[in-house]
């Protein structure tokens, strides 16, 4: 497994194979490639382990609630992505394609196995160090899962009562 | 369903003549006296009076028409359908995020109703540097009177929400002067969701007042349609080219629109109105067109307070403080202006950093927490000479906006002046939006950690929701792109009415601004274009 120190370490290599990531990511797709971003089965998977770490104490403990809850943050990431742009959409669609390849997954993220395998605190320390690296491309893509992931949570009504806001006047909300 | 008259589906009812181009099966080909693209402060301001004056004008609008029935005070469905980019518009390198409109009435349908004249000094400045010798307070006081009049521009008479207030009190303990902030709303409940546009029709936009107005004069509003580019021949404009979006505004469905008129409006606010002509290769001799583009960098303290906030609830802002504009020279070390952010779930937790425990410790004392931001007065001074606006391979815009040292140095004093004022407030802790800032316990600790954090892109939160500049006016082809009139130097028959005008930024909020200065320019190109003086609005 890499460790994290080996996994800081990478910076020069790391670019070049986030930038040929990202292009081998998009050969391997048909070149009729939809516009839209779909959430496919390896971008799922990011969302299930990454959403955990970054919203941490907020979601319920139930192991059960806390499936259906991650579940349902990812279907609301896919809604808000939907509504931007189809450029900013495919470069999101580029950062899951790539957080999806296995030796990108294992050299710049620092998990090992599939992202079903990974380890709690492994997801917490690739966000943390992507959210501090030098290279502003990483840093950028953390910024992008950060607000992806707590937009889509804070919109939902269903969290309001947590954080002790009222929501608008329901009278006029209907 | 709810009780509030909807002015929108009243005046369809009526028979408005508005397309949404989402819909069309066919292209098309129109005809007027004059093509206005953009609806917002300088579209709307513009569409009115000329419709008052009695030509024919139609109005170009990317966005949708929404109103009253539609605004449902959630961010989840506001963001996507009335701002750009869902509200997560990024410049280039993505180191600032910026809220701007897109829908009928622009940014005017989800602005948080600030209303400034220019500031005396900025007008000093322009007279000075670019030769704009029309543009003093004293000339231009008539016509922010007429817009003060029309848009119900007032004192507002509630006290201010305690977000506001801790500003007020925390500055009178450390002496430095605050005041209350004008707003452009008639009958206001004071809910505090005017940047979801406002559900009870008392926020003044251009949505609800001279849109309407134009509309009952005639014009005609197509929404949902793209203004790609002029055809230019010679020293005119020929036709103005557009494409028909789909519902969801993200894509076009393949349907086009000619648009021939005598004169052309540009009014698609400083990122979109530069792009349009870059798109269009006007003449730019001095390749100025779509520089010095300033944003009004702004950055942020959050702050706990033992007792709630709510800073959802209540007119946004209503108390700023100018200090720091004025205790040193307008083109000295950066100035700027204080205000206070209305907090919602999705902003906030989007806008405060970090994850995990830190980031969910914070969002459950929503209810007590604090923000301030500081307005960065860019434009004044070499170093702060803004950003440019360039097209992508698409011809879409994106906006370069590099972050030096000189304007890093004020967002550090701003921070620090924030973090002062909120502990003398009352503060618990203090947390500059900065990747690498904790929550500090006093000023002294918030002092220290702050004059050492590293200020430098993507670590320091910034975004903007003023976006000017690009098409500066000067009396000197070599400094400007428009002349004092907004006249397009080099094509007889287009304008620009909007915020690219500016040579500098304003140095305030600057819907007011635009109201103004746009109502003197579309008076006189009515009056030209009629040869008879023009019609002047008033409040309905």
């Amino acid at each position: 497994m890499t460790t994290r120190r080996s996994f800081l370490k990478i910076g020069v290599a790391g670019a070049l194979l986030l930038a040929a990531g990202g292009a081998a990511y998009r050969w391997s797709q048909p070149a009729a490639a939809p516009h839209k971003f779909i959430l496919d089965h390896e971008a799922l998977a990011v969302l299930v382990a990454v959403i955990p770490a970054m919203l941490g104490p907020v979601l319920p403990a139930d192991a059960a609630a806390r499936a259906v809850a991650v579940q349902a943050a990812a279907g609301r990431v896919r809604d808000a992505i939907l509504g931007l742009p189809t450029a900013t959409q495919k470069e999101v669609q580029d950062l899951f394609g790539l957080l999806s390849l296995g030796p990108a997954r294992r050299l710049l993220v620092g998990v090992s196995g599939g992202w079903a395998q990974a380890e709690p605190r492994q997801v917490e320390a690739f966000l943390q160090s992507w959210r501090t690296h030098r290279l502003q491309a990483l840093q950028v893509a953390y910024l992008a899962l950060h607000d992806l992931i707590f937009g889509a949570w804070y919109a939902d009504p269903a969290t309001w009562a947590s954080i002790g806001y009222p929501g608008p006047l329901q009278e006029l909300a209907a | 369903m709810s009780a509030i008259p909807d002015p929108i589906q009243a005046g369809l009812a009526a028979g408005w003549r508005v397309t949404d181009c989402a819909q069309l099966s066919s292209d098309s080909t129109l005809e007027a006296d004059v093509v206005i693209v953009g609806s917002g402060a300088g579209g709307g301001v513009t569409a009115e009076i000329l419709a008052l004056s009695g030509l024919r004008v139609i109005i170009v609008e990317e966005g949708a028409l929404k109103s009253s029935k539609d605004f449902k005070m959630r961010e989840a469905q506001a963001y996507p359908a009335l701002y750009q980019e869902s509200a997560a518009r990024k410049t280039r390198d993505k180191g600032i995020n910026i809220l701007q409109g897109r829908t009928v009435g622009g940014s005017t349908t989800v602005n948080w109703t600030s209303s400034f004249r220019t500031p005396d000094i900025t007008l000093a400045y322009w007279n000075r540097h670019f030769g704009l010798k029309d543009y003093t307070p004293d000339a231009l006081a008539p016509w922010f009177g007429m817009m003060e009049q029309r848009l119900h521009i007032t004192d507002w008479p509630a006290p201010p929400n305690e977000n506001n207030d801790l500003l007020r009190r925390g500055a009178a303990r450390l002496n430095i002067p605050t005041a209350l902030i004008r707003r452009n709303v008639n009958g206001c409940w004071n809910l505090g969701y005017c940047g979801m546009g406002c559900p009870t029709n008392a926020k003044q936009s251009m949505l609800i007042t001279t849109i309407p107005s134009a509309l009952r004069h005639g014009a005609t509003l197509l929404t949902r349609a793209r203004a790609e580019r002029l055809v230019i021949n010679g020293d005119k404009a020929a036709q103005l080219d557009c494409v028909a979006l789909d519902a969801a505004g993200l894509s076009p469905t393949g349907r086009r629109l000619t648009l021939r008129a005598k004169h052309y409006v540009l009014a698609g606010g400083a990122i979109n109105t530069p792009a349009l002509l870059l798109r269009s290769t006007a003449p730019d001799p001095h390749d100025l067109l779509g520089k010095r583009t300033f944003l009004h960098p702004t950055v942020i303290s959050a702050a706990l307070f033992e007792q709630r906030v709510d800073g959802y609830a209540g007119a946004p802002q209503t108390v700023y403080s100018d200090h720091f504009l004025h205790n040193d020279r307008i083109d000295g070390p950066m100035g700027y202006k204080l205000e206070a952010p209305p907090l919602h779930p999705l902003l906030l937790s989007t806008t405060m950093a970090g994850f995990g425990a830190q980031h969910a410790a914070m969002m459950q004392q929503f209810p007590h927490v604090h923000a301030l931001l500081a307005l960065l007065r860019d434009g004044f001074h070499a170093d702060a000479p803004g950003g440019s606006v360039a097209l992508s391979a698409g011809g879409a815009p994106v906006l370069d906006y590099p972050i030096g040292d000189f304007i890093w140095d004020g967002a550090r004093r701003a921070l620090l002046t924030m973090a002062e004022i909120q502990f003398a407030a009352g503060a618990r802790t203090v947390t500059p939006v900065h990747e690498a800032a904790p929550a500090y316990s006093s000023w002294a600790q918030a002092k220290a950690g702050i004059n050492g954090l590293p200020f430098k892109l993507l670590a320091t939160r910034v975004v903007s929701a003023h976006v000017m500049g690009g098409c500066a006016m000067a009396d000197d082809e070599r400094q400007g792109v428009t002349s004092g009139d907004g006249r397009y130097l080099g094509l007889a028959n287009v304008s620009v009415h909007d915020g690219s005008l500016f040579p500098t930024s304003i140095g305030a909020n600057p819907q007011l601004s635009i109201y103004g200065i746009v109502a003197r320019l579309a008076s006189a190109l009515a009056q030209e274009l009629t040869g008879k003086p023009a019609a002047r609005p008033a409040a309905a």
